[in-house]
């Protein structure tokens, strides 16, 4: 009646997390999970989608490859790295996320994400609300002279775009230039009176990348690229998050 | 690659950035501080997280900042990272900011500083959404105000508390 439970075939089908170990240093030490938990007790993600870091990680181990990589859970995680912090083997769970975002077709992926990535390919802002690289430069250049000329102790204020051989090379979340234009003053005041020898750039200037939460390497680099290209093209010497 | 949290600290040692905290002596109003897991767990470790608390207790005072537990490199995400705010999951969104909604409001604390846009943005949205007093403030904001120039339009994400005082230039309130 009964037929064999297990079947030994000659070769191990290559598993989604054996992927993985390839390409990360150390294979992410994906294999030394001790199943203790600090990941799980410490994960704000735990238990949303039914899932939780331990859980995925052990799905993964168990050769569960669709269960794991087609869970929601994996735009649910927002790979904080906290569970490489807590735990005792340090092991990459979030690459393991991210990779798994990566099977996903691109179609079939987050649209919010996905469209913030397209739009940051449009032009060579990188911005993920699509601004072109005139409108940039519109917004900056209106609101300093708006500031310079109502608050005159600033009437000397930078705020220079492209400026060759600048020390600080700095990046701008969308958000200021396209929704909230004065809250880019602030950041210059503070530049200007420190004597800060600055700049942004007409291209790569937007400091966000979603095509990096896409999980599409293709045009997270491609973003990144056109970032650093413009700070070295200008000369700069350190590219300055200011996020 | 840096990140301006340690620049401001330097030029605030370096007295390039004359901030004092001597507007909120005697109002004592209370910060706390989101660690952006981008820039301290994944990038430079507890040495920014503390230039950034050197740079905010120049301006607020440090007897007026109350932490979060835990805090720098072992801090908790808010939620708003990895393009979760894009995501289109709103509900799980928020049930995983709660962890971080709950950290902010046991501090008690008036404001909440936030240097990056997706913590910034997370931070906003929960508290309204699970009916917090705080309120959420970039670090740029409270940096100019201890310097005495920021103006009536660079305080939208202050509250009632702060939108008077130390007002640079208020005749140009729009």
């Amino acid at each position: 009646m009964t037929e064999s439970g297990i079947t030994i075939r000659g070769k191990k089908k290559s598993s989604f997390m054996e992927t993985v170990k390839e390409i990360l240093p150390e294979g992410g030490n994906l294999n030394l999970c001790l199943t203790c938990g600090a990941c799980v007790s410490g994960c704000p993600a735990t238990g949303l989608a039914d899932m939780d870091p331990r859980k995925f990680l052990r799905m993964c181990a168990l050769g569960m490859d669709e269960e794991a990589t087609n869970s929601p859970w994996v735009w649910m995680c927002t790979m904080c790295q906290r569970c490489i912090y807590v735990c005792p083997m340090k092991i990459n769970i979030p690459q393991l996320v991210y990779n798994a975002r990566a099977t996903w077709p691109r179609d079939k992926r987050p649209s919010g994400i996905r469209n913030s990535c397209d739009m940051a390919l449009r032009n060579d802002s990188n911005s993920a609300m699509g601004t072109a690289p005139d409108d940039f430069i519109f917004v900056i250049q209106d609101v300093l002279e708006e500031y310079r000329q109502a608050q005159p102790e600033f009437a000397d204020m930078q705020a220079p775009i492209d400026k060759e051989g600048a020390h600080f090379f700095l990046n701008q979340n969308s958000r200021e230039p396209v929704t909230e234009p004065d809250e880019l003053v602030p950041l210059w005041k503070i530049l200007h009176l420190a004597g800060v020898d600055w700049t942004y750039g007409s291209k790569g200037w937007a400091a966000e990348n979603y095509c990096m939460f896409l999980a599409d390497d293709k045009c997270w680099e491609h973003v990144t690229r056109v970032s650093a290209k413009q700070a070295d093209d200008l000369g700069c010497k350190v590219f300055l998050n200011t996020e | 690659m840096a990140s301006i949290y340690s620049y401001y600290a330097k030029w605030i040692r370096e007295g390039r950035l004359k901030v004092n905290s001597d507007w909120n002596k005697e109002r004592k109003v209370k910060f706390t501080i989101q660690d952006p897991c981008q820039i301290v767990r994944k990038s430079f470790g507890d040495p920014v997280a503390d230039d950034l608390r050197f740079v905010i207790a120049s301006a607020v005072g440090e007897e007026n900042i109350i932490e979060m537990t835990p805090n720098k490199s072992n801090n908790f995400c808010c939620g708003g990272g990895g393009g979760f705010l894009q995501s289109g999951f709103p509900d799980e969104r928020r049930a995983y900011g709660k962890v971080k909604f709950d950290q902010i409001a046991a501090t008690g604390a008036d404001y909440c500083i936030t240097g990056c846009h997706n913590c910034h943005a997370q931070v906003h949205d929960i508290g309204h959404h699970f009916h917090g007093t705080y309120g959420t403030v970039h670090i740029w904001t409270i940096l100019c105000l201890a310097l005495g120039i920021l103006g009536p339009n660079e305080r939208t994400y202050l509250g009632d508390d702060l939108k008077d005082v130390n007002v640079f230039h208020p005749e140009t309130a729009l």
